[in-house]
């Protein structure tokens, strides 16, 4: 597709997406309390998109994911938060 | 339009589901084993489970003219109890010779841990000693870098394994790279919120080779699409690949990778 018609099909629900994560955004500012590790990695991740780069869902991917290498001792959850704690 | 559905947990679907897929064009479905969403308390139970899914799916889903087909394993989210895992195992061989058994899957990592790796080679090896093709779930979230690692680094490590007979599903854009280049097949998950959109799917179709590429449903009991893959379908459609891409992505690939199963018929 050229750029104009990749456009065409994907603005309007890119714009949605867009406003619904600065409301997101406005939200979590509005509540009373501070960020947790999830909160500071998602505002991290955001610095790649500014970026003039390409490969970005790529690189937002790799933001939140757990660099390390080696297993866990055990396994003591069975569900993922969506961003890395860090080293604990 | 005709496709292959190579991944969903059709036991925790309706026939509602059943009807709208077969209405779509999905000729065959194929349902690894998976966690129920808690842990079983013992083999009996994963016994139960195989029968059910060897035995009474495939009927309920001949009554919408769709053949299913299945994988067995342990889930890595139960992968914690060694000794449970042992036995469900000890198992498994009794099924593989089913007629509906494709390999052995959908086995992995979930939180990346020492006894989920342990769990996950053992099953390699069960595949290896008996022929079978192997389906892999990678971690969640920020667990699925490492763990595709871990995965990869495992297979690589045992000589036995032939990467064309393995695929590795629920690649992102951080993953794919890894498992194609390693040789192996890559599965595209399309769930609402969390793997991959239908677009997302499309761009990573259109970045890489989509030789040994294949999307999923993976519906189950939570937020989920039964029909995504024909929705994925319809956005390649919209962004202009043709009719017979579109095929080869949702028919011909899992019909390539799984007619390398004798259990898997031809079906059109």
């Amino acid at each position: 597709m050229k750029r104009e018609q990749v456009i065409d099909l994907y603005f309007m629900e890119a714009r949605a997406k867009l406003i619904d994560l600065a409301a997101f955004l406005d939200r979590v500012d509005r509540a009373p309390g501070t960020d947790d590790f999830r909160m500071t990695a998602f505002r991290h991740a955001m610095q790649e998109l500014p970026v003039n780069q390409p490969n970005l869902a790529k690189r937002v991917l790799l933001s939140l994911s757990d660099p390390t290498t080696e297993p866990l001792p055990a396994a003591t959850a069975k569900t993922a938060a969506g961003a890395w704690p860090g080293p604990k | 339009m005709r496709y292959i559905e190579p991944h969903a947990h059709m036991v925790s679907r309706t026939t509602d589901d059943y009807l709208a897929m077969a209405t779509a064009g999905c000729l065959a479905v194929c349902e690894p084993a998976f966690w129920a969403g808690f842990d079983r308390s013992s083999v009996d139970g994963f016994y139960d489970y195989f029968r059910q899914l060897t035995d009474y799916e495939p009927k309920r889903a001949a009554k919408f003219g769709l053949a299913h087909y299945c994988w067995l394993c342990l889930n890595p989210k139960e992968s914690e109890d060694i000794k449970l895992a042992e036995e469900v195992l000890g198992i498994i061989p009794e099924f593989l010779n089913r007629p509906s058994v494709l390999g052995i899957g959908e086995i992995g990592l979930n939180k990346n841990s020492r006894n989920e790796l342990a769990v996950f080679e053992k099953h390699v090896d069960l595949a290896a000693r008996h022929g079978q093709l192997i389906l892999i779930h990678t971690p969640h979230l920020e667990d699925k870098l490492k763990g595709t690692r871990l995965i990869i680094d495992a297979l690589k490590a045992d000589g036995r394994v032939a990467p064309e007979r393995v695929i590795i599903d629920h690649v992102e854009e951080h993953t794919i790279q890894l498992v194609l280049d390693a040789g192996f097949w890559a599965g595209m998950t399309l769930y609402p919120e969390s793997k991959c959109t239908a677009a997302r799917a499309a761009d990573m179709i259109e970045m890489y080779s989509s030789e040994r590429l294949w999307m999923n449903s993976a519906c189950d009991w939570g937020v989920s699409v039964p029909l995504a893959v024909p929705r994925a379908a319809l956005e390649m459609r919209l962004r202009g690949h043709t009719a017979k891409a579109v095929d080869a992505m949702i028919y011909g690939n899992p019909i390539r990778f799984l007619s390398q199963s004798k259990n898997f018929r031809s079906c059109s």
